[in-house]
């Protein structure tokens, strides 16, 4: 076995965790209460009627009226024109217009925008991002990624993986990634980050993190925010301040294979941002941010041409306003 | 001071209903009696020292609703648990875990899983005198394999199985919460009770195994069921399920037979159904749920079958409709080519508590006090049971809901704080009666 193999089988053994092993809410409220941290919950939406409402219900009656582990629930929003904010706030959610936090930097359109806006409108020394679109949702999908930042000081990133696959011929599973993971992201961190394949899913959109790491991060508002994060959170902390929790399924929307297409242009962007940023490469061509897919219709072709710029916002830490705000 | 003397409970609990409830301390005088969230002027004594009850007024009965608001997240997350975890009938493991646990978290006594799967826990009261029964069935009509996820609208919920029965569960789930929230202490013990093997071939298995072993004596009951608001019944008809099978030969010679397979025998057999419904219509009725053959445009089917209930409100009635469909099958079967059987699959005694029941008035007070329109019917479900075995009991609906036994099944939201307020009105007043004077 190499160095990094080594490595890398350490690290699941003690830094990859299931969610059973979190099971005692109320043991996680002492730890937490020990710990004097707060703990926010964000939920980025951009119409999400119909899941939001569950989520808000799920979260508030078991992670704060029954286990008070997390001290707010907001939800930020990209400017939905379904009901997504009035059923949230009917069941009582804290809601927010990503347009409407720090209207002087005005609003990019993204969900990275949304999460980057949370540092700033959140008072939680952990801030656990929970996407909006899960059918199955439990509380589990916020209590037991926050665990490990709570028991272990040292965590400062916790991702969630799931989704087992329908059958399993060996006794080792597939890590389950997305397809944009296993084509993409995977074969970019074996040949830059190898040491981030130990990510079963680095694009899940649940993670929580601790605001200190949070507020000196870059945030491209675009698909490539997670991808991001896990670079600069490795390069500035290396891979034991990462963790990740089994979280066994998650039901959600498929996206089209087009779809899919736009998110993997985006993460490539920030990718190679990422590689030019660290100095990994030299001579990059100018990246034109143009998207080229090709439509076939019978005997007709068609050009669509995709403008997916993967804008940035910078530390929030650099914000006056922030540092106001929060005191730092 | 008014005495009533030689009066029985129930003779006085019909002249003391007409009265207002603040009236009553005047007409009579003796010790009252209060509990936390209730002022003592609602709780009367009768000087002949038989307790009438603990009768709430209409005000109280809206503050009750009010406060239950308190628990509203709570509630809504039990119900979309309920709702999510599946429990076809006789397979219902995963959601008495779940009522199991919640009754753990709020430390009942007694928790326990029966033999036939279900799950009960109990609230001790502060005398422990009398038991009292609070029960929902957990089963439901959909197989595991179907999509559970329930989705959450502005003031309603849907999804299978939401109304019947996962917010029944929920209830019980929360009952004990929303008394302690009510700073309510029950002089007697609480019983709660998530039964299985409600629905269908269930046949009420799991009341019914409880009613015939449990040590615990219930003094009272009611059952819970998600929908509809209003609901009251304190009767139960006389029924019978069954499930005619037809079969024919794929080589029948009859002509009709061999064109079109088991299809005119099953015709016939519901034309026969039918004549017999009418006859006694409508105190005795044959509904027909299914009647299924066949697969396709152009194939005779070989088989089908009938699944058909008798309702009554005699037991003899509903036993001579039995006699007289198994004398039809048999006659259907003698022809040629033709084999047909009926397999009698459920069956429930009738049984009435009487509109006149103070159980029952109580009830109407409570629903008039929330503007709830009574709809009164008799039932087919776990009340039977309970009326079989002498039990006075009640069941009431808890919401409004749409769409029942659809994927798309439907709860209001609101219209729940009115259930919940009737069903603790009842409740309490079950705690300070004693119904066997």
């Amino acid at each position: 076995m190499s160095d990094l193999e080594e490595k890398i089988a350490k690290w699941l053994n003690t830094n990859t965790f299931h969610h059973s092993e979190f099971w005692d809410l109320k043991e996680l409220v002492r730890a937490k209460e020990k710990a004097g941290v707060s703990i926010s919950l964000c939920i980025p939406t951009l119409n999400e009627e119909n899941t939001i409402g569950k989520e808000i219900i799920v979260f508030k009656s078991e992670l704060m009226d029954r286990y008070p582990l997390l001290d707010e629930i907001a939800v930020i929003d990209s400017g939905s024109t379904d009901r997504t904010l009035e059923i949230a706030a009917s069941y009582g959610a804290d809601t927010y217009l990503s347009a409407d936090i720090l209207p002087n930097h005005g609003f990019k359109p993204g969900k990275g925008e949304n999460l980057w806006k949370a540092i700033y409108q959140l008072k939680g020394d952990i801030i656990c991002y929970v996407d909006a679109d899960i059918k199955n949702i439990h509380s589990k999908f916020a209590s037991a990624l926050v665990a490990p930042l709570i028991y272990r000081q040292e965590i400062q990133y916790v991702k969630a993986f799931y989704d087992r696959p329908l059958a399993v011929s060996n006794e080792l599973r597939a890590s389950g990634g997305g397809r944009v993971t296993e084509i993409l992201v995977r074969p970019l961190f074996s040949v830059f980050f190898p040491e981030l394949t130990a990510l079963m899913q680095p694009l899940s959109g649940e993670y929580a993190v601790r605001r200190e790491v949070l507020e000196a991060l870059p945030f491209p508002i675009g698909y490539g925010v997670e991808t991001s994060h896990l670079i600069d959170v490795y390069q500035a902390y290396g891979l034991q301040s990462f963790a990740q929790v089994d979280l066994d399924k998650r039901v959600h929307r498929n996206q089209s294979t087009a779809s899919l297409g736009k998110m993997a242009f985006g993460i490539l962007q920030s990718f190679l941002n990422r590689l030019k940023g660290y100095d990994l490469v030299t001579d990059m061509p100018e990246m034109n941010g143009i998207f080229r897919q090709l439509l076939a219709e019978g005997r007709r072709y068609e050009q669509r041409v995709l403008s997916i710029e993967e804008e940035e916002r910078p530390p929030m830490i650099t914000l006056p306003e922030y540092r106001e705000r929060h005191g730092r | 001071m008014a005495v009533l003397k030689n009066t029985s409970q129930y003779e006085m609990q019909e002249i003391l209903f007409p009265l207002k409830v603040h009236d009553l301390s005047q007409v009579f005088c003796g010790k009252l009696l209060s509990s936390g969230f209730f002022p003592p002027t609602f709780c009367i004594f009768c000087p002949m020292g038989v307790i009438v009850g603990n009768v709430l007024s209409g005000e109280k009965v809206l503050s009750i609703r009010e406060h239950l608001r308190s628990i509203r997240e709570i509630l809504l997350a039990n119900i979309v648990m309920a709702a999510e975890i599946p429990a076809p009938t006789g397979d219902e493991g995963n959601l008495t875990r779940f009522l199991s646990d919640r009754f753990t978290e709020f430390g009942l006594n007694n928790i326990s899983r029966d033999e036939a799967g279900n799950v009960a826990g109990v609230l001790a009261g502060s005398s422990g005198k009398r038991n009292l029964l609070v029960a929902a069935h957990v089963d439901k009509i959909w197989a595991d394999s179907e999509d559970h996820t329930v989705s959450v609208g502005v003031g309603e919920m849907s999804g299978r199985g939401i109304a019947d029965n996962a917010l029944g569960v929920a209830v019980l789930a929360t009952l004990p919460l929303m008394l302690e929230s009510l700073g309510v202490e029950l002089e007697s013990d609480l019983i709660l009770l998530g039964t299985t093997k409600s629905l269908g071939r269930g046949d009420l298995g799991g009341m019914r195994f409880f009613l015939e072993n449990s040590d615990w004596e219930v003094a009272s009951a009611l059952c819970v069921e998600g929908i509809d608001l209003g609901r009251l019944s304190y009767s139960s008809l006389g029924m019978a399920r069954g499930e005619i099978v037809v079969t024919v030969p794929e080589d029948a010679e009859t002509p009709d037979l061999a064109v079109a397979g088991a299809i005119p025998v099953l015709t016939e057999i519901m034309e026969r159904l039918l004549e017999m419904s009418r006859r006694d219509y409508p105190n005795t009725v044959i509904r027909t749920g299914t009647m299924e053959a066949g697969s396709g445009y152009n194939v005779p089917p070989r088989g089908g079958r009938i699944h058909f209930e008798i309702r009554s409100t005699g037991a003899g009635k509903v036993k001579r409709m039995e006699r007289e469909i198994t004398a039809m099958v048999e006659a259907v079967s003698s022809q040629p080519d033709v084999t047909a059987s009926v397999e009698m699959i459920a069956h429930r005694q009738p049984g009435n508590l009487g509109k006149r029941h103070p159980l029952a008035s109580t009830a109407q007070r409570a629903m008039r006090a929330l503007d709830i329109e009574p709809t009164v019917e008799p039932s087919v479900s776990e009340l039977a049971a309970l009326l079989d075995q002498g039990i006075p009991a009640l069941t009431l609906g808890i919401t409004k809901g749409q769409h029942r036994h659809s994927p798309e099944e439907t709860i209001q939201l609101d219209p729940i704080f009115d259930g919940l307020a009737q069903l603790v009105s009842v409740l309490l007043f079950m705690d300070t009666t004693d119904f066997t004077n």
